[in-house]
């Protein structure tokens, strides 16, 4: 018998005939927020993680990602060490700094930062979505460059993780962003990055 | 009172091909292995904690980590006004997930399959590292770089790849310190709780090959180090080995839920991913992690989220692995799924909340334990992975305080299935035990009268040895001993309950 007819047998013979049946009781609703305390909660619960969030009008998308740049990197910062996702409006982009031009993975590596755009932001949780898609980009391109600038626009904030995982496709290679890379392994005591991202700033549009 | 498991880990008697190679429950399922992996102990219970309480740094470290965790998850616990609400749905998952869990596994098989995953079943630990190494091998590399993962180190995976001369190298920070210690993990999330910084810096100066000899024991200066010595192993890791904090039957998805980032550069980066994953964690459907994913950090690690939460399906053109293999373990998970009571201890998350908050735990720490899985979870889910005959002492290795009910996120109820485990071994005793004779001797007296008053009128006796003291001395002579080594006995009031209501009613 093969090891999967065995271990599919054993699963019958410990339940038996008789399967419980098992009512799953309704999920809490999330809290109703407005639109304003959405995207202040948000802000706060990115800012817990010590991340940096810079919010700004839709159309000053542009000046604050280099503000936020400025604030990673040091002013005089080379746009040609910022590599952007392919699908990242031609407006917030730094004059100068190339997109990810599909080069194997590890020779991301060589770039100082990385700019995104996210698939959407939980407020509850203070956590940004990246979906593999152009705009997120592919998952190498926020993980080995140390600094991560992600644009959130306030239409793509929801409450908390169902209505993230309701608005979010399944089969996509997703990310949940928290924060910078951590660890609390050493007395439980917290130090931010370690092998992701150790600086991440959040451009909060709207 | 517990009886001597025989020495299982380092059991040196060869198996012969088709011999029973384990205990098998009453229905005839086969338990976890000897010989293989990490679930037994070398000592019982009670003479591991002996030692680990001699060891005044253990419980230094200790007490100070449990205390901080235990301040963080409350505070982020008690800011979710459903969180019972949360639970309770947590729970009822799980428990429906369990019971229709072949079906969710043949359509987690499937989802996998149809993205371009390979999906292996094994039996056992042995089977499990067998899968492993013979798919490391294929790809021609000798080396892997691991995501930490309870699934194999309970199979024991770093040592059967060792055998097969395969480094696996572990990239979480605390397992990273335990594996370069040449330690074993005592903590399901925290493995190396049981170091302190001093201790870790110590650590890496001897085994770390060119670390900088001015490091100093900041915690942030230790994570740098670590991150220059795994960096350049990350950038040319051909193969990744990892675990999966859940795995969605309708879609495929798998999870692995972390905070470094070496759980994403494990997933993302190396051209081949294998998952090690026990059969419990498969979820039915993605809306269900919209309950685990908000139950779990805030049990585990005290936080709203972690840092990084990764999910897959199958295989992504340009983006990711390009190979992809699921193993699912048994390895004595279908013998626990047969009883009944015992069966809720696989609704298990691994969040580790449960130890933090246990008195035994915080005392004895992890290793006293002797399995993977330590603390209160460890004592009702390693007896039934192995057959309670291997794992004896464990089921009796609390106080029944209740505390890791409280704080478990999906409400497993570990004391009764403590007591559950408790009465099991006391069946399986083929002799008496001096607690059954004892209690036998004190139901003839208490069912006679007169023997009765002579019983209470020896007792009096105690109130000479306690001299005025509210309990007896540690120290009486055996048989007694056996009881008061480990306990209070009070002292004898002055008059008996019936002295008492005789004296008072007489009027």
């Amino acid at each position: 018998m093969s090891a999967r007819e065995e271990v599919l047998g054993r699963i019958r013979t410990a339940l038996g005939g008789d399967r419980p049946r098992v009512a799953v009781p309704p999920l809490p609703a999330p809290r109703s927020l407005g639109r304003d305390e959405l995207l202040d909660l948000l802000a706060e619960r990115v800012e817990d993680y010590r991340a940096t969030v810079l919010r700004c009008a839709p159309d000053e998308i542009p000046a604050t990602v280099v503000r936020g740049l400025d604030s990673a990197l040091g002013t005089g910062w080379d746009p040609a060490g910022v590599v952007v996702a392919p699908g990242v409006p031609a407006a917030w982009r730094p004059s100068g700094a190339p997109e990810d031009d599909g080069r194997p993975a590890v020779g991301l590596a060589a770039f100082a930062a990385t700019l995104t755009g996210v698939a959407t932001a939980i407020a509850e949780t203070g956590t940004l979505v990246l979906d593999g898609s152009p705009l997120s980009g592919r998952r190498a391109l926020s993980l080995l460059p140390d600094v991560l600038v992600c644009v959130v626009e306030a239409a793509q904030v929801v409450p908390d993780v169902p209505d993230a995982l309701a608005r979010l496709d399944p089969l996509a290679p997703l990310t949940m962003v928290s924060g910078p890379s951590a660890t609390s392994d050493i007395e439980l005591q917290r130090v931010e990055g370690v092998h992701g991202p150790r600086t991440l700033v959040v451009v909060l549009a709207g | 009172m517990t009886t001597t498991p025989p020495d299982a880990r380092t059991d040196p008697t060869p198996l012969a091909p088709g011999a029973p190679r384990s205990g098998t429950t009453f229905l005839g399922l086969p338990t976890a292995p000897r010989g293989v992996g990490h679930l037994r102990g070398e000592q019982p219970f009670p003479d591991a904690a002996r030692t680990a309480l001699r060891d005044g740094q253990l419980r230094a470290n200790l007490g100070r980590a449990t205390t901080t965790i235990r301040g963080k998850r409350a505070a982020v616990v008690s800011e979710v006004p459903h969180w019972e609400q949360l639970r309770q749905a947590g729970k009822a998952l799980k428990a429906a997930t369990m019971a229709r869990l072949d079906e969710h596994l043949e359509e987690l098989e499937r989802q996998v399959t149809a993205r371009g995953g390979t999906v292996h079943w094994a039996r056992d630990a042995a089977e499990a590292n067998r899968i492993v190494t013979e798919l490391v091998r294929a790809s021609g590399t000798d080396e892997v770089v691991k995501v930490k993962s309870m699934a194999t180190q309970e199979i024991g995976l770093n040592e059967a790849l060792e055998r097969a001369g395969i480094s696996a190298v572990e990239t979480d920070l605390a397992e990273l310190i335990v594996q370069l210690g040449e330690d074993a993990p005592s903590h399901i999330l925290v493995p190396a709780i049981h170091k302190n910084r001093s201790e870790i810096r110590e650590i890496f100066r001897r085994t770390i090959p060119g670390v900088d000899p001015g490091l100093t024991d900041d915690p942030r200066q230790l994570a740098m180090a670590a991150r220059a010595h795994l960096r350049e192993r990350f950038l040319r890791a051909r193969v990744a080995v990892s675990g999966a904090n859940f795995a969605v039957a309708e879609t495929g998805t798998l999870a692995v839920v972390e905070s470094e980032g070496n759980g994403r550069m494990c997933l993302t980066l190396p051209r081949t991913l294998i998952t090690v994953m026990g059969i419990e964690k498969v979820v039915p459907r993605w809306a269900d992690l919209g309950v685990f994913l908000q139950l779990l950090p805030r049990s585990s690690t005290g936080e709203r989220m972690n840092p990084y939460t990764s999910l897959w399906a199958g295989l992504t053109p340009g983006d990711g692995p390009q190979e992809f293999h699921l193993v699912l373990l048994d390895n004595g998970r279908t013998a626990v799924l047969a009883d009944e009571v015992g069966r809720e201890a696989l609704h298990c998350i691994r969040c580790s909340a449960c130890l933090n908050v246990c008195p035994v735990y915080e005392r004895t720490g992890g290793h006293a334990y002797g399995s993977v899985y330590p603390g209160p979870i460890g004592a009702v889910l390693s007896p039934q992975l192995t057959g309670v005959e291997d794992n004896a002492s464990l089921p009796y290795a609390s106080s029944l305080c209740g505390a890791c009910y409280d704080v478990c996120p999906v409400a497993i109820d570990i004391p009764s299935i403590l007591v559950h485990l408790r009465a099991e071994h006391v069946e399986a005793q083929q002799r008496p035990t001096a607690e059954a004779v004892a209690f036998r001797g004190l139901s003839r007296v208490m069912s006679n009268p007169r023997l009765w008053r002579l019983a209470q009128r020896a007792a009096g006796l105690g109130r000479f040895l306690a001299r005025g003291r509210p309990t007896l001395p540690a120290a009486l002579p055996p048989p007694a001993s056996a009881w008061t080594r480990t306990r209070d006995l009070p002292t004898p009031p002055r008059k008996t309950f019936v002295e008492q209501w005789t004296e008072e009613h007489r009027s």
